[in-house]
């Protein structure tokens, strides 16, 4: 039940973009076709499981037991470099149609905040925002992956309108940036809706 | 002169939020009120000025290929060390910025100006680049942090204007971020066409 309650947290309640402001350049950047958006979001969910479950490993039984944890912003964006070029290699190789349709964004993500900041949040286990108890490898990368999802719904949603919005006249000054930023103020708005449903899961499930 | 000129280039021409539209998540992110912007654009100034500066120094050791790790390993350095002294010294500024101190080291403007700036630069350019560019960047997000707390709550820097019955509370919120910001661009587009 805890599962279900930090995946409908991390994709709803407290959505990375909308509420989080994490990720937020790709959610700009890469949101003018539904179709581009797709392949943002599978690779950020790809790499953000990954290198949460890494850096974690990392935190757990490097940086911990020798008294490193000071490092842990260096090693980590170290590590995510790092494990995006290897996911780049790998990809080439294994699966060259995977690699084509992710391959423009994997050198973005090592920049996108969302992934050295879900990171952080897990290793320092300070993510619990549901009220559980959660400092476990497992519902880290779990988090790890809702929240990806929750970045992809939000993505995917923002480019279908923007899609929409291209064919609309927009007054001179708003064009661009300006519309795109209203835009999404409307769709965290939105979102906004979903806010105290996980305190009530909680409650059904009896977690709290 | 020419410092002055790569200076006000920062802070006016190439403004890093109202122009080049970087480093977006720290501006929606930390700009709940005007004190907090502030802190954010300070912080990252401080990370900006001594980053162009080592850069600046190493652009000449280090070989092109491993340029941008090398340039990481430099900015999250610096980062680590404010991150210390922040905790040490101003732990109310520590609470309220939280995790958006450590991703200092992915703010785009911060690499974006080692790549644009210092890595073809000299060293004392290059901290007036720091300086303009850090400068615009505070000014951007106490901007946006006092339009949505005076929106949101009827104060600036803690100074009641109006009544706070009056605020809106959305734009203390997540969406007034993106409106507010949204509506700030706008506004400069236009300046800018006159």
């Amino acid at each position: 039940m805890a599962y279900i309650l930090i995946f409908i947290t991390a994709i709803f309640v407290n959505n990375v973009v909308l509420s989080q402001f994490l990720g937020i350049c790709p959610f700009l950047g890469v949101s003018k076709k539904v179709e581009t958006a797709v392949g943002m979001s599978a690779a950020v969910a790809f790499v953000l499981t990954l290198a949460t479950l890494v850096t974690y490993l990392i935190q757990a039984h490097v940086l911990v037991p020798f008294g490193l944890e000071y490092l842990q912003t260096i090693a980590f964006i170290l590590v995510i470099a790092a494990l995006v070029q290897m996911v780049e290699i790998i990809l080439k190789k294994v699966s060259p149609a995977l690699y084509q349709a992710l391959g423009v964004f994997l050198p973005l993500i090592t920049t996108n905040c969302c992934i050295l900041g879900v990171a952080i949040l897990v290793a320092d286990g300070t993510y619990d925002h549901t009220g559980i108890e959660t400092a476990g490898l497992l519902t880290g990368v779990w988090f790890a992956l809702s929240t990806a999802l929750g970045f992809g719904l939000a993505l995917v949603v923002f480019a279908a309108i923007r899609e929409q919005l291209a064919m609309m006249n927009i007054p001179k000054g708003m064009q661009g940036m300006s519309i795109a930023l209203v835009t999404a103020g409307l769709l965290a708005m939105a979102f906004m809706g979903f806010s105290g449903v996980n305190n009530g899961l909680a409650h059904l499930f009896g977690l709290n | 002169m020419k410092a002055l000129r790569i200076f006000l280039n920062g802070v006016v021409k190439e403004n890093p939020t109202f122009v080049l539209l970087l480093g977006m998540c720290p501006t929606l992110g930390t700009t709940s009120s005007a004190i907090n912007g502030m802190s954010m654009g300070l912080a990252t100034m401080v990370v900006l000025v001594f980053s162009n500066f080592i850069i600046s120094l190493i652009k000449d050791i280090v070989p092109n290929m491993v340029r941008i790790p090398a340039f990481v390993v430099v900015i999250a350095s610096l980062v680590t060390i404010l991150q210390m002294l922040i905790k040490a010294y101003a732990p109310e500024v520590d609470k309220s910025l939280g995790l958006f101190i450590p991703l200092i080291v992915v703010n785009c403007i911060i690499l974006g100006r080692a790549e644009a700036f210092a890595a073809k630069n000299n060293p004392l350019d290059s901290i007036f680049d720091g300086l303009g560019i850090g400068i615009g960047f505070t000014l951007a997000l106490t901007l946006l942090g006092a339009v949505r707390e005076l929106l949101g709550t009827g104060r600036v820097f803690d100074v009641a204007l109006f009544p706070e019955t009056y605020g809106a509370l959305l734009f203390v919120l997540a969406p007034g971020a993106f409106i507010a910001l949204g509506y700030l661009i706008a506004i400069v587009n236009k300046l800018k066409k006159n």
